[in-house]
């Protein structure tokens, strides 16, 4: 049993630190850490910095240009990146597309767009949901026909994640009608700006506008853009669920938030005596950072069990359910903390001597409404638990 | 005992509750709360034409109502339609301007508005940790200090407004024009504002305030908790409708029993809302209110949250759209929370009655 980074990791870690301090531009940390929508640019410009240093790809292998870390390298990347208020690397080219097509794709297919991510030429975006298909998402509609060189796609998509930004879309159609439904989805790639493409925004609790609707009306694919075989996209599909989870415990987002609402009730005064002082809120906290505690070293075990048997475990559904709830309950104490201040709406109703919370916190009760999200997508915390109530306990 | 409500508070919450059904669905309730001055002018007329306000004073100084009750009666209304209308600032200000002995018929005709100024930006809850202060000003008050998140601000005419003059803490009026007023609205809709009084001239309605105040805060938190199980309610007939609707795997996704018990749950938290504020109702004016709007308002806190939390979760993506109705009862469910006290400032009050025999 050893708790300690090794000297070598802790060489990796400071090396990442140093490369923040330097690299990170200090508007985008600002944006990220007052919680504010960032603009297109801003993903843009950090996803290029980390591809100059080759720290982009992290999950990728060193033939495809990954840096080939190991899975503790990889978590100490992560964790410092969120400490030091870096935005997320948008996950749909990197994270998702690029694993499958390095499994399923053809070389053709690898060559063309795996440099096109690196690069930042395209802007992926997830196709999976449908009004009709969240949970269940095997019951999707969409419908793409054959014709000659052609796939027709016709249906909606919705909840995608930035399509408003995105030039193309990995996306599950149905090309087989007749068959159980998980055996007739394909994985098709679409062009944003095909003919009968149609993205409209959706606009969530806080008013701040990340996901779309995507509609497509006899919208042509050609059939290059199939990856891996016709009527094979569930498998495609379920692969690149266990890459969507990699991270999935979030504890650098927890552990920056964390330390936030510590200085927070730090330095905010209330009827008479620092918020930390206070002993609901302080015990508020501590049971948060206990919980915190307990799930780092959760996660370092099951990290480490990975790296050992090459391949993530069902522990990544405990980790969705414990990493969103623990987060989630940061949001709370943020809000919480602001006390009455933690209404003003919209973030920038109050400024100058007019305020009444700290800048980096006048999202704080819409960052915790936006956050309900986190045990919602990429599974929702019930699915994750039948997952595990069927892989696990023999029932 | 009789939990039944009388045939006039019946008719009250009936027609106050046609009226907003019919005035009042939810994108129009949308437009009006997001938008300056984050209420209706016009609705806040017609509910002061409809004797809403009256509802809100007792009949020694003009209204026709004033107890416990009859504000529970109107705000669970006010919750289930999600109305942003000042309200709150209305009942307070009408209890104040009665100990004050003061005018109350513009007021209940609606012709003005009032807000109550008590809260500070470092003394968010209570009246124990104040700093504005009144001195005397020619053959008046000046006032000079800092009120926050002054409910109904934005439209209000005249400001009720909690002041020190040496250790006695006052009640003062402050017109809206003799002070600067920052408004702005909520994140859950609805309007407030910051007051920067800076010498503002004041007229002195009440020079030891304490009980006074003390006895608004308790209605307004009475009336906070009303309007919580309002808004729970209506969280609960959408919750179950999706449950029945919305199906996933081919079955309704009420059919899941992981759904069912948390669906449960929360209908037993509401009727527990329900209870504690009926408690503190009827407590209100007497020797236990404060303890028991304490109380209340603490569970209403935790059980709002839940209700919330659980509500979008139950209803998947759908219920963290602006689009979707839940998403904005969700909302104003938890900052209800952050109004005149909080889960934890209400715990400790309660928790310091532990210390008394
Ligand atoms: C902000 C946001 C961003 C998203 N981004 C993307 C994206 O980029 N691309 C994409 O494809 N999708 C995206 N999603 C969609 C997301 O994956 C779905 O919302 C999710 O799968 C849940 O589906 P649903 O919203 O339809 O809820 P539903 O499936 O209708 O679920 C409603 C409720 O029922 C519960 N439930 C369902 N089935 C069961 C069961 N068998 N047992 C117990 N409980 C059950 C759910 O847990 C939930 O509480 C996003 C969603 C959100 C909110």
């Amino acid at each position: 049993m050893e708790l300690q980074f090794t000297d070598e990791e802790i060489a990796f870690r400071d090396e990442v630190r140093a490369f923040l301090k330097a690299e990170l531009p200090e508007d985008i940390a600002g944006r990220v850490r007052r919680g504010e929508e960032l603009p297109k640019d801003d993903y843009e410009r950090w996803h290029a910095i980390l591809n100059a240093r080759g720290w982009l790809a992290t999950i990728w292998p060193k033939e495809y240009g990954g840096p080939g870390w190991s899975v503790v390298e990889r978590h100490i990347f992560e964790e410092e990146c969120a400490m030091a208020s870096a935005p997320r690397i948008v996950p749909f080219g990197i994270t998702m597309l690029g694993p499958v097509l390095q499994k399923f794709g053809s070389k053709e297919q690898c060559d063309a767009i795996l440099p096109r991510i690196l690069n930042g030429d395209d802007w992926w975006c997830q196709g999976y949901s449908e009004p009709g298909a969240g949970s269940d998402l095997a019951s999707l509609r969409t419908k793409a026909v054959r014709e000659g060189d052609h796939y027709i796609v016709n249906g909606q998509k919705t909840w995608t994640t930035l399509g408003q930004h995105a030039d193309r879309m990995f996306c599950l159609v149905r090309t087989d009608p007749n068959v159980k439904p998980q055996a007739g989805i394909s994985f098709l790639l679409i062009d944003m700006d095909a003919p009968g493409v149609e993205v409209r925004p959706i606009k969530l609790i806080d008013g701040v506008h990340d996901v779309n609707d995507v509609f497509f009306t006899d919208v042509k694919v050609p059939v290059e853009n199939l990856v891996g075989e016709e009527n094979s996209g569930w498998t495609i599909a379920k692969f690149l669920l266990t890459h969507e989870r990699t991270n999935i415990a979030g504890t650098g987002f927890s552990n920056q938030a964390f330390d936030t609402v510590r200085a927070l009730a730090r330095s905010r005064r209330v009827n008479g005596r620092r918020l930390i002082d206070d002993p609901l809120f302080a015990a508020r906290l501590a049971q948060a950072e206990i919980d915190l505690e307990a799930m780092k070293i959760t996660n370092l075990r099951m990290l480490a069990r990975a790296q050992k048997t090459g391949q993530p475990g069902l522990e990544s559904s405990m980790l969705k359910i414990k990493g969103t709830v623990i987060r989630q309950e940061l949001n709370d104490l943020a809000r919480r903390a602001l006390g009455p201040a933690a209404a003003p709406f919209p973030a920038e109703a109050l400024a100058g001597n007019d305020a009444i919370a700290p800048e980096d916190h006048r999202r704080n009760a819409g960052a915790y409404f936006n956050n309900r999200k986190l045990s919602i997508y990429g599974g929702s915390n019930e699915i994750q638990r039948n997952i595990l109530t069927k892989a696990m306990l023999e029932l | 005992m009789d939990f039944d409500q009388t045939e006039d508070r019946r008719m009250l919450a009936e027609t106050l509750n046609r009226f907003l059904a019919d005035r009042y669905d939810i994108a129009t309730r949308n437009t009006v709360a997001y938008d300056a001055p984050w209420h209706s002018p016009d609705l806040w007329a017609q509910m002061a034409e409809l004797g809403i306000l009256h509802a809100l004073a007792d009949e020694d100084h003009g209204g026709m109502g004033g107890t416990g009750f009859d504000i529970t009666t109107v705000f669970e209304e006010l919750g289930r339609a999600l109305c942003p209308e000042p309200v709150l600032g209305a009942l307070m200000g009408l209890r104040l301007l009665s100990a004050a002995g003061a005018e109350t018929e513009a007021v209940l005709e609606g012709t003005e508005r009032l807000a109550v100024a008590i809260a500070e930006p470092e003394a968010p809850w209570g009246l124990d940790h104040l700093e504005t202060r009144a001195s005397k000003a020619g053959d008046g008050w000046a006032l000079t200090g800092r009120k926050s998140v002054v409910y109904g601000g934005p439209s209000a005419t005249r400001f009720l407004v909690a002041a020190l003059e040496g250790d006695m803490l006052g009640l003062y009026e402050v017109a809206a024009g003799d002070a600067r007023i920052t408004p702005y609205g909520m994140v859950e809709g609805g309007g407030a504002a910051e007051l920067f009084l800076d010498a503002s001239p004041a007229k002195r309605l009440i020079p030891d305030a304490r009980t006074a105040l003390q006895d608004a805060l308790n209605a307004g938190m009475i009336a906070l908790c009303a309007e919580a199980v309002g808004v729970a309610e209506r969280m609960k007939e959408m919750l179950l409708e999706h449950l029945k609707t919305r199906t996933q795997f081919g079955r309704t996704i009420g059919s899941f029993q992981a759904l069912q018990h948390r669906t449960v749950d929360l209908v037993t938290e509401i009727e527990q809302m329900r209870s504690i504020t009926i408690l503190a109702a009827d407590a209100l004016g007497g020797p236990e209110a404060d303890r028991k709007a304490a109380m209340a308002k603490n569970l209403i806190g935790r059980a709002g949250r839940l209700m919330s939390e659980e509500t979008m979760q139950m209803h998947g993506g759908i219920g963290v759209t602006w689009e979707a109705a839940v998403s904005h009862y969700a909302k104003r469910i938890v900052m209800i929370d952050a109004q005149l006290g909080d889960t934890d400032y209400c715990l400790s009050q309660v928790m310091e009655g532990l210390q008394v025999a």
